[in-house]
């Protein structure tokens, strides 16, 4: 479980998170969904101590994240996976490398046993074939889930995904979602997606955080989402004109 | 202002780059590679441009010691002195920051705008040492060899187009190489070289890993490192020769 009190964030003089709070739970698909520019990936980078808060705090399972210094959240960064918008693999190491590079650093695991996870977990991202070719040589996608792979080899309690499905196509993006959702149940992880996905959010979202404006201005679920009455949000669910119609047809 | 600011958040670096390691058998192996790569990849050009360098130096002198009080040996102590005292150590520093420097900082650069760095950081790994130290202590370790070898064809190559062209014998030559050789011009070649080495690959790695933006800023990065490394060697080389010579 992951508590987030009243934290903020400005760059310059422009606020980007104004005083957010959330708890994000344990054994759930927890997302943080908002249009793009909303703040959603320095929410993120803000929990995981990648950016300075303004003030506010983290706790990890009751840890106080936010007052440790480096070598303290050393010891909890351990437990993060995290996956990048980007994907931010080791362009100097081919996707095996990638995969055992933390076990490498933190355990004293035999070689074999390394590759064995390693291999492991692209098989679970569906990419058994891959593990000697290098990042540049992997498709967008690819690349997603091989961070993917990295993220969850070290059998993180907490694994932040953030968009883990944008520049995918429909399939692909299925099956990382319900990746997603399983490792989440099967290891009784805290998980966090950032998307804008509605796809989705509609498919793993246990328990969900509008951002908007620099506020967390909706909590629910995948369910509740859809029966809101809430403006800003209701463009954002139903953005299209079809879904507009469509919505007059299931919300009374 | 904006100086004191940069020379703050460099030491801070350094002294992040210099924490304690998270495993060091991945670290030695990061060394070596650094080696491999900074020292090993750098000696063709250091060897090249020495050898000319030497030549030049030995022709050079030959024109203006014209005066038939200056003996003909002078050419090779000329030489000699030039290239082990400034030539090797400065000229091939230069080089070097320029090569190696601009390599560092956007290869650093590149993993910070890509998050590779932000990656690391996340795994609880620290970024800054694992990235930085193994080159630093790479390049302090490689390249005094490098400037050994630089001094050594250097002067092979004044011997070489000395004769080639005719400014100055054989014989001549050697016994000017070697007429009041003093050790100590090594050693504080080789002080300045494990100077200039450390400067070159922190300076680089300060501009790297503070880069900010895409890639265009890691352009930047890569430009500002090798000019802030070439001044800091001529400055340290001024002050190492006053500190070291007098
Ligand atoms: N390092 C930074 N410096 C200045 N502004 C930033 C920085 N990172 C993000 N921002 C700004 O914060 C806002 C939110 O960005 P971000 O969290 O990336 O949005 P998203 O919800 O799409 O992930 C954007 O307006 C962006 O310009
Ligand atoms: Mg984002």
């Amino acid at each position: 479980m992951i508590e987030v009190h009243n934290i903020s964030k400005s760059f310059g003089d422009r606020n980007i998170l104004n005083g957010v709070s959330f708890v994000f739970e344990q054994g759930k698909c927890n997302l943080i969904i908002g249009e793009s520019g909303s703040g959603k990936t320095v929410f993120c980078k803000c929990m995981v101590g990648l950016l300075k808060t303004d003030g506010g705090t983290v706790l990890y399972n009751n840890r106080n994240f936010t007052s440790m210094d480096f070598y303290e959240r050393k010891e909890i960064r351990k437990e993060i996976g995290m996956l990048f918008q980007g994907g931010a693999l080791f362009d100097s190491m081919t996707v095996e490398e990638n995969i055992i590079f933390p076990l490498s650093m933190f355990t004293n695991k035999s070689l074999e046993e390394k590759r064995d996870r390693a291999n492991f977990c692209l098989s679970r991202v569906n990419l058994p074939n891959a593990a000697s070719l290098y990042p540049s040589e992997l498709s967008g996608g690819m690349k997603k889930r091989v961070a993917i792979a990295r993220a969850i080899a070290v059998e993180p309690k907490y694994l932040f995904c953030d968009e883990p499905n944008s520049g995918l196509d429909p399939r692909t993006s299925i099956v990382i979602d319900e990746l997603i959702k399983e490792i989440t149940y099967e290891y009784n992880i805290t998980t966090v997606v950032i998307t804008h996905d509605m796809n989705s959010v509609l498919e793993i979202g246990d328990n969900i955080a509008f951002l908007y404006k620099g506020n967390i201005l909706w909590k629910g679920n995948k369910e509740e989402i859809l029966h809101t009455g809430k403006n800003e949000l209701i463009d954002f669910v139903y953005a299209t004109k079809f879904l507009k119609e469509f919505r007059k047809k299931i919300v009374k | 202002m904006k100086l004191l600011h940069h020379f703050g958040k460099y030491v801070l670096l350094m002294k992040r780059a210099f924490g304690r390691p998270e495993k060091y058998t991945i670290y030695y192996r990061q060394s070596i590679t650094e080696i491999n790569s900074l020292g090993i990849g750098s000696l063709g050009i250091a060897a090249i441009i020495s050898v000319f360098m030497g030549a030049v130096i030995t022709i050079q002198s030959s024109f203006n010691f014209t005066s038939a009080w200056i003996p003909l040996y002078a050419v090779g102590l000329a030489t000699r002195q030039g290239i082990i005292l400034e030539f090797a150590p400065t000229i091939i520093s230069l080089i070097l920051a320029g090569k190696v420097g601009s390599s560092i900082a956007s290869e650093i650069g590149t993993m910070r705008v890509t998050e590779q760095i932000d990656a690391l950081e996340v795994m609880g790994i620290n970024s800054a040492s694992y990235l930085i130290m193994p080159k630093v202590l790479a390049a302090v370790f490689i390249n005094p060899f490098i400037i050994l070898i630089s001094m050594f064809l250097g002067i092979f190559g004044g011997w070489l187009f000395g004769i080639l062209t005719g400014v100055v014998s054989s014989y001549e030559y050697i016994y000017g190489i070697q007429y009041q050789f003093k050790p100590f011009g090594v050693t504080y070649a080789l002080i300045k070289t494990v100077v200039f080495a450390f400067i070159i690959t922190s300076v680089s790695a300060y501009h790297g890993y503070y880069t900010n933006g895409g890639a265009l800023e890691v352009g930047r990065s890569s430009t500002k490192a090798v000019v802030y490394s070439n001044i800091l060697i001529l400055v340290f080389n001024f002050l190492l020769t006053q500190l070291l010579m007098s």
